[in-house]
């Protein structure tokens, strides 16, 4: 049993907090990602988990295990760093083998992880190599290798991608996940980018100043994100966001946008007036959808498979339009766009979703 | 030919001090003493040409000589590593603890540059002289001190301490060479469950290779030209009983008390074919342990 838990973990740099109040369970066997933008505290909860950094409050485990007070070593977990942390002076095949050293493995044992490693990850033709002489890549991959000999509980990633070409990238990407697939270990792994996080978890985190703002699967995510911050923040082109006042009206609740005709919303669990309606890219339609307007376009972003217009509204917004079927507009173009209302998000004036009555009788 | 002192004429101007120094107060001398090792020259007579006499007397019958060898070469075995020790010492402890405290890094600098004048080793004399502070301190606690400068078993140890406590500029060096090792490398280990004492040997060491290098390479030619320290400490004399007789106390004292300028000059001669021969072998050697980041195969 190899889960991971967090109980109320806090973070304070002197008198700093820069998390607090912390709880996540990480399923064992599975691929969490933790996603945030910079600075929001991603990295130093995956250093908190590895023991490269202490924990203020709280606990930290290992299966059962509480691990607050046990080193880094000892936590039975190997971790990939951004930087790849090879050891420039000592070839692949010493830098595959120093940590199992470390630990005093018979020799036998210490050639064998290192050979199953280095052909699980085609490595082999490389291991008389100094990291130098290695492309961005294939460091990449020594640097797994050196996690995969500890033969871990627990893998802990950190932005191990971000310092690849797009290329390679989504290569590596393919590559990590049917890693994890063959082992079946579980994965904890840091990322920036949203796509990274959508393709490969289990479950995702989206992390923002040091608070954990949604955990789930990359479907819930995009299709039911709980607030706007996670609604803006996953999903690629970003989702559309218009403000908007709700006065109720022979019974019906009726909702102004600017740019928009008024256009009747479903029931809503909330008494708030003051929304914004969140409506993805590929929701929107070019000359249909129950709602419309009119729009002129103002960019097209090409992209083979699917166009991506950028359409301005009579009140100066611009909304994001995704389709695939939609290739021969033009800049200046005129178009009538449109949208259904059950494509929309609902969130309050604080931010947090707000179910349909409907919505919430279904759940 | 036009173009290039065009171009690199800001760069010669800026030179031309050291240029001139260079021309007229080294160049001359230098190839004036290479003339003279072939010599014999009291500065009073003219220089008379003996052929290589002075290098047969000094390599033949010159015991001081050797002597003066010898002391200088355990000189340089002792003090170099104990400096560059304890300048690795001090630098990691200032790399890990007091990071930020600039101040401490110029408090241990300071002896560095203190202990290249005369008034340090003048103090450095007063400290270690039979009644001095070392042995009042040491009397305290019951303890005979040994005459640190006045005995010749202890009085090249005696200059070894002086030499280990002016670590400042290559524990200046060390420093940086340490905050240029990347601090994941450090983590990867932890991760690793690296212990202390192999993370030194096997990571810290290694990395800093090129540092310690140089640091042992302008280490040891600083050591073979001692001179201010041994000659206060000895009174200008290598005494007692030549355990002092570092080899430029012998040059000095033979160009400068017994006017012997010829064999003087010979002397230098040897000591720089000596410090060269010394830097050539570090240089040789490093290929086997100096790893640096960046090299092309």
């Amino acid at each position: 049993m190899s889960g991971l838990t967090l109980r109320n973990v806090g973070k304070n740099y002197g008198g700093l907090s820069v998390m607090s109040g912390l709880n996540l369970d990480v399923h064992d066997g599975e691929f969490l990602v933790l996603v945030g933008p910079s600075g929001c505290g991603k990295s130093t909860l995956l250093r908190m988990i590895a023991g490269l950094e202490d924990i203020t409050d709280g606990t930290i485990s290992i299966g059962e295990k509480i691990v607050n007070d046990l080193p880094a070593s000892r936590r039975g977990l190997s971790m990939v760093f951004q930087s790849y942390a090879l050891y420039p002076h000592m070839n692949v095949r010493k830098n595959l083998a120093f940590g199992l050293q470390n630990f005093k493995m018979p020799k036998a044992e210490v050639n064998r992880r290192v050979a199953e490693a280095a052909k699980i990850l085609q490595i082999e033709p490389l291991m008389e190599r100094k990291p130098r002489q290695l492309s961005g890549g294939q460091k990449q991959r020594v640097a797994i290798g050196r996690a995969i000999v500890r033969e871990p509980q627990l893998f802990l990633f950190d932005e191990p991608l971000s310092n690849l070409d797009a290329e390679l990238r989504v290569q590596m990407r393919a590559e990590l996940a049917s890693l994890y697939n063959r082992l079946g270990t579980t994965m904890i792994y840091v990322t920036h980018d949203q796509v990274e996080a959508m393709t490969m978890a289990s479950r995702i985190v989206v992390l923002r100043a040091g608070k954990i703002e949604q955990v789930g699967t990359p479907q819930e995510l995009y299709t039911n994100p709980q607030n706007l911050f996670v609604a803006g923040f996953i999903g690629s082109p970003k989702i559309n966001m218009l403000e908007t006042t709700v006065t109720e009206r022979d019974g019906q609740l009726v909702a102004s946008v600017d740019g928009f005709n008024e256009f009747t919303l479903p029931e809503l669990g909330t008494s708030d007036r003051s929304l914004t309606l969140c409506v993805r890219p590929a929701a929107v339609k070019i000359g249909s959808g129950a709602v419309r307007t009119e729009g002129r376009v103002r960019l097209v972003e090409y992209l083979g498979s699917e166009t991506l217009l950028h359409i301005a509204l009579s009140s100066g917004q611009v909304l994001l339009v995704s389709s695939s079927t939609i290739h021969s507009l033009h800049v200046d173009d005129t178009v009538v766009l449109g949208f259904d209302p059950t494509d929309l998000h609902y969130f309050d004036a604080s931010g947090e979703r707000v179910q349909t009555v409907q919505e919430r009788q279904s759940t | 030919m036009r173009r290039f002192f065009v171009r690199n004429a800001p760069g010669y101007v800026f030179l031309t001090p050291w240029f001139i120094g260079f021309f007229l107060l080294a160049l001359g001398p230098i190839l004036a003493s290479l003339y003279l090792s072939f010599t014999r020259y009291d500065m009073v007579a003219s220089p008379r040409w003996v052929g290589l006499d002075n290098f047969e007397y000094m390599f033949t019958r010159d015991r001081r000589f050797w002597k003066s060898l010898e002391v200088t070469f355990a000189y340089v075995a002792l003090s170099v590593p104990a400096r560059l020790a304890m300048a690795l010492g001090v630098a990691m402890l200032l790399d890990k603890g007091l990071r930020t405290i600039s101040l401490y890094r110029a408090i241990f600098y300071l002896p560095s540059l203190l202990g290249a004048s005369i008034a340090i080793a003048i103090l450095w004399r007063q400290l270690f002289t039979a009644d001095g502070v070392v042995n009042q301190v040491l009397a305290l606690v019951g303890i005979q001190g040994p005459g640190w400068i006045t005995d010749p078993d202890t009085s090249l140890y005696t200059l070894v301490i002086l030499a280990m406590w002016q670590f400042g500029s290559p524990m200046l060096i060390f420093l940086a060479g340490l905050r240029g090792i990347p601090k994941d490398l450090y983590e990867a280990a932890e991760i690793d469950g690296t212990r202390p004492w192999r993370r030194f040997t096997r990571i810290t060491l290694p990395l800093l290779a090129p540092v310690i290098f140089f640091n042992l390479v302008l280490q040891t030619i600083e050591a073979f030209k001692t001179f201010s320290s041994a000659f206060i400490i000895s009174n200008g004399t290598g005494a007692p009983a030549d355990s002092l007789l570092f080899y430029t106390i012998y040059l000095f004292n033979e160009a400068f008390k017994f006017f012997r300028m010829g064999y003087a000059s010979a002397l230098a001669w040897v000591l720089l074919v000596i410090i060269a021969v010394f830097t050539a072998i570090a240089f040789f050697t490093s290929r086997y342990w100096v790893h640096y980041e960046n090299d092309r195969d």
